[in-house]
């Protein structure tokens, strides 16, 4: 660089020179400018134009209305009643303090209420809106409308709550609806789900038919500012209301067997004969699914699950029962197939010996057929063909005609029972030693299941669905959703066979058999049926389940079907521990038919049992509600 | 241009072309700030108005000064304003926290924005007084050296890294054009690109925040990546033509923060589209152009020096608010000259602007001989 001078000349060059870069520089950057300023606008313009929009215009979720519930004839189940509730928009809030206080105090809300306010009130952003109080009564609605001026950011509303008109009588089968939990929200991930008012199906068909019944939400479409200011609002988008789903249930039988079931713990199935549409599925006592969709209390859970009559169990599909005499009709088909002559005599000293074994029967019925022994309930018969054609023989026609079936049907939860044979035993006993003594099936197993006891269990529809198949000499199976007309296929069973068992079933109800007192009250229609005494636990010297303790006391079953001639009806009776099927399950089958023919005669009976048992369900629940109340607020009180 | 015949002499020689951008870009900074305040007059646009009315007079004013008494005083006033940038540092040191101005009552004076022409000047100046063959001498380096980084390191302490680096490019593209060695820039360019993760560690909290979310917005949209994110938004959402005069969501709606400062870009362009924003920075362009084509014909070596530095400023200026509008520089907080609001950034331009009227006038007057 020394050697070279640098000059005025060589300046002057350098700076023309220089000055291009720079001016090259400027021009580079301008062109970046340029080039990007055209990427944002043109080439991500859709991308940014939706973030624009986005930011601008904010839906205001408005649940949709949850589909109704309604029954073969379209009068409602389950249905939506207008309330009135008390929102808040967290963005529009302006004095949280005061504001809660007055709400506070306006609402009489609790406690805890208010810490649950307070905690989402915190968590919000936004627009969405936080739920103060549901199903406030009208005056105290009206209060806070007249207060809102001084009560900026809340919303009092018109909503939505489900309401069940027979409340318990359709508990079970309809199941209730909730707010939706966290775990639910983390799953779906639907904003729906947690905008408030918005109510899920937790159980029964609420839960099973959620989609359908849910519906698509609308919204109030506005625009906001940064901080949420509400600055107009746009055209809404149409909520769009659940379908409306029509079940194959009769609404009034299904509350006239619920009311019948009265204070027993039970249950009463009923299905149509030709269709196999499931009319009544009423199970008792049941929780009011009102009270549940409103949000339940701890006491009134508490009381419920430890009732021990089981108001939150499902005894049509979770409970399982061994069955008794009432698969004795399904035995007969099974024995028939094998060859016995229904003809053939069996004489009956009271029981029958099974080695140096005595298995007993109930009573000593001396010479008797099948059709006898199907009305006199005699064991001895079939102890003695059971093991002559072996269990293996007969468990096949008990699958048939629906035992340990499990259906397609529409429900949460299905137990389904243990039809036994010889290869079940087997497995059974690989499975689990401690369960079962030995792994081949023995003589005195076949004699056990013959009726109905051992490892024979069964659910109550699948009781009936075995009435209606040997009613109806169709494979049918239970309907739920809709109202169905087309018969069920026959089934591969000879009609004579058939004939002959339901003639032992006319016998049991209109001969001298052990339902002779549940006649049905109406000419020309005659109810048959077979009645069925399970015993709940092993026999102890003299105490045979028929007093003491209620909880140890015999199940009464009863299947049945009528009328006898055309067979349109068929189900099954079953009362937890009401001593035998004759006394308990029977009676209520009755009655139950009854209406089904005559619905005045059956109500005038129902009023007439409804006294001694201290009113009508509604009644009885309101007061059985009142007690839960005054139970919680002592519990408050010492709490 | 102006028919010299009817108009005044004095106003005949303005250098109307320039003029006529300015008055675009400060005539579309006043109907943005209009609609970014709702469609109203207050609280910006008339006011802003009143403020370029005001610095153009005082840039008319500054293109009349002669290049001597410029000459003459840029050393003084380079000095003096040094002493403000200390005083600056020693009263927000007792007032503890960061503090910019000195308060006079009616303005508060920002003496970092008198320093990005001072140091153009001074430098200009320093090379105007270098003999040639010293250039390229040590001496020709570190005299200059000195003159940019003690304001440069005064400014950035503040912390003001927005306007220290405008220092820094304005000093450095004087001593560019000045014909300092090659190996100079290259060198320091390389140093400084070794330095970054040092620079890095010593930067304030949130300035190295900035950064980070410089890299990578999205990352955090609704805290401090909120800025450059919505700014980009109402860019892109305006597509070619625009959302429509006063219909921009973005910024009416208050999702733009700083839409009527330093991104006041952003609300232009959400309202007016590919077309308002191109139709801008090429005003932009062309006023700089201007610049360096009056740095281009001056025949004083002072007047070249600092024509191209002051052209650059001016560059720089909108040009770094641009990249961080668009998400291609980190938040440095420089706003827009001329159509954010504001009085600072409008009085520095403008003196840039009167100096290089004044340097165009004798340029085209050939009443200077270097």
């Amino acid at each position: 660089m020394k050697a070279k001078r640098f000059t005025a000349a060589h300046q002057s060059i350098t700076f023309s020179r220089r000055m291009m870069l720079v001016g090259g520089a400027q021009a580079a950057f301008g062109a970046a400018l340029l080039a990007r300023l055209g990427y944002l606008s043109v080439a991500q313009n859709e991308h940014y134009q939706l973030l624009s929009e986005s930011n601008r215009v904010q839906l205001i979720i408005v649940p949709p209305r949850r589909g109704w519930l309604v029954d073969r004839a379209g009068k409602p189940i389950a249905i939506n009643r207008s309330d009135f509730r008390v929102d808040i928009i967290p963005d529009q809030l302006d004095r949280p303090t005061e504001t809660l206080r007055t709400l506070t105090q306006i609402l009489k809300l609790t406690p805890d209420d208010v810490d649950r306010i307070i905690k989402e009130l915190k968590d919000a952003k936004g627009f969405r809106p936080v739920q103060i109080a549901e199903n406030v009564p009208y005056d105290q609605y009206a209060a806070v409308t007249v207060r809102l001026p001084e009560l900026p950011g809340v919303q009092p509303m018109r909503g939505f709550s489900r309401y069940y008109p027979t409340g318990p009588a359709v508990g079970h089968l309809v199941g209730y609806v909730g707010a939706a939990s966290a775990k639910e929200y983390e799953a779906e991930k639907n904003p729906l789900l947690v905008t408030p008012g918005f109510k899920i199906g937790k159980e029964g068909l609420e839960k099973t038919l959620e989609q359908k019944l849910r519906g698509q939400p609308g919204g109030q479409r506005v625009e906001l500012t940064a901080r949420g200011k509400l600055v107009r609002e746009l055209e809404p988008k149409p909520d769009r209301s659940g379908q409306t789903i029509q079940l194959a249930i009769d609404a009034g039988l299904q509350e006239f067997a619920a009311r019948r079931l009265g204070e027993e713990s039970g249950s009463c199935t009923i299905l149509d004969c030709l269709t196999g549409d499931i009319l009544c599925m009423a199970s008792m006592p049941s929780y009011d699914p009102n009270s549940f969709s409103d949000g339940i209390g701890q006491t009134e859970w508490k009381m419920l699950s430890q009732d021990e009559r089981r108001p939150l169990n499902n005894k049509i599909l979770s409970s399982l029962y061994p069955p008794g005499s009432t698969i004795k009709p399904m035995n007969g088909v099974a024995l028939l197939a094998h060859g016995i002559d229904p003809d053939e005599i069996v004489h009956c000293p009271g029981g029958y010996r099974l080695g140096n074994r005595f298995f007993r029967c109930l009573g000593r019925h001396g010479a008797v057929n099948m059709r006898r022994a199907i009305a006199k309930s005699c064991n001895t018969y079939f102890y003695a063909m059971g093991n002559r054609v072996g269990y293996d023989a007969i468990a096949p026609f008990a699958k048939r005609l629906g035992l340990g079936e499990k259906f397609d049907l529409p429900v949460s939860s299905q137990s389904y029972g243990t039809v036994p044979n010889s290869e079940w035993k087997r497995k059974r006993y690989e499975d689990n030693k401690r369960l079962i003594d030995r792994p081949d099936w023995t003589s005195s197993d076949t004699l056990n299941a013959s009726i109905g006891q051992g490892y024979l269990i069964v659910n109550p529809l699948q009781l009936a669905v075995m009435a209606s198949r040997i009613a109806s000499g169709r494979a049918l199976a239970p309907q739920l959703i809709g109202r169905h007309t087309k018969p069920g296929d026959p089934m591969d069973i000879s009609k004579e066979h058939l004939d002959v068992v339901r003639g032992g079933m006319w016998e049991v109800v209109n001969g001298d058999g052990t339902a002779g007192a549940s006649r049905l009250p109406l000419p020309g229609i005659e109810m048959c049926g077979k009645t069925g005494t399970a015993q709940v636990r092993k026999i102890l010297g003299s105490q045979r389940g028929q007093g003491g303790d209620w909880k140890y006391r015999d199940h009464g079953l009863f299947v049945f079907f009528a009328p006898y001639d055309d067979p349109r009806y068929a189900g099954s009776v079953v009362i937890e521990h009401g001593m035998g099927g004759s006394r308990a399950a029977a009676p209520v089958a009755k009655d139950v038919l009854t209406y089904l023919f005559d619905q005045e005669k059956a109500w005038a009976a129902l009023h007439a049992l409804e006294q001694n048992w201290g009113g009508a369900l509604a009644e009885r629940t309101a007061r059985r509600q009142s007690q839960f109340e005054a139970l919680s607020k002592q519990g408050a009180t010492t709490a | 241009m102006i028919s010299s015949a009817i108009i005044p002499q004095p106003l005949a020689r303005l250098p109307w072309r320039l003029i006529w951008l300015v008055a675009l870009i400060c005539s579309i900074g006043i109907i943005t700030l209009f609609s970014a305040a709702g469609g109203s007059w207050s609280p910006w646009a008339l006011k802003q108005g009143l403020i370029i009315l005001a610095f153009f007079g005082l840039a008319i004013g500054v293109s009349t000064i002669p290049e001597n008494w410029i000459k003459q005083m840029i050393f003084p006033a380079y000095v003096a304003i040094l002493i403000m940038l200390i005083v600056v540092e020693m009263v927000g040191f007792v007032g503890k926290g960061a503090q910019r101005w000195i308060d006079l009552g009616f303005i508060r004076l920002q003496p970092s924005e008198f320093m990005k022409p001072a140091v153009v000047l001074v430098l200009a100046r320093f090379y105007d007084l270098l003999p040639v063959s010293d250039v390229r001498r040590w001496r020709g380096l570190w005299p200059a050296a000195l003159l940019v980084l003690v304001p440069w390191a005064l400014i950035l302490v503040q912390p003001d890294l927005g306007t220290a680096t405008m220092v820094l490019v304005g000093g450095v593209t004087v001593m560019f054009v000045a014909g300092l060695p090659m190996w100079y820039f290259i060198s320091a360019g390389a140093a400084l690109a070794a330095a970054l993760p040092v620079v890095y560690a010593l930067m304030h909290d949130y300035q190295r925040r900035r950064v980070l979310i410089f890299l990578e917005p999205e990352a955090d949209p609704l805290g401090a990546g909120y800025h450059i994110s919505q700014s980009k938004i109402a860019i892109g959402s305006g597509g070619i033509w625009g959302k429509g005069y006063l219909n921009g969501s973005q910024s009416h709606l208050d999702y733009l923060p700083e839409g009527h400062t330093d991104f006041v870009f952003a609300t232009f362009v959400e309202e007016w589209g590919l077309i308002g924003g191109i139709l801008l920075i090429v005003a932009f362009a062309m006023v700089v152009r201007w610049g360096m084509n009056v740095s281009r014909k001056s025949r004083s070596r002072f007047n070249q020096l600092a024509a191209a530095g002051l052209s650059t400023t001016i560059f720089f200026y909108f040009t770094v608010n641009l990249m961080m509008v668009m998400g291609m520089a980190p938040v440095v907080g420089i706003p827009l000259p001329l159509v954010s609001y504001g009085g600072s950034a409008v009085m520095t331009v403008m003196i840039c602007l009167g100096l290089l009227m004044g340097m165009e006038r004798q340029a085209r007057t050939r009443s200077t001989l270097a």
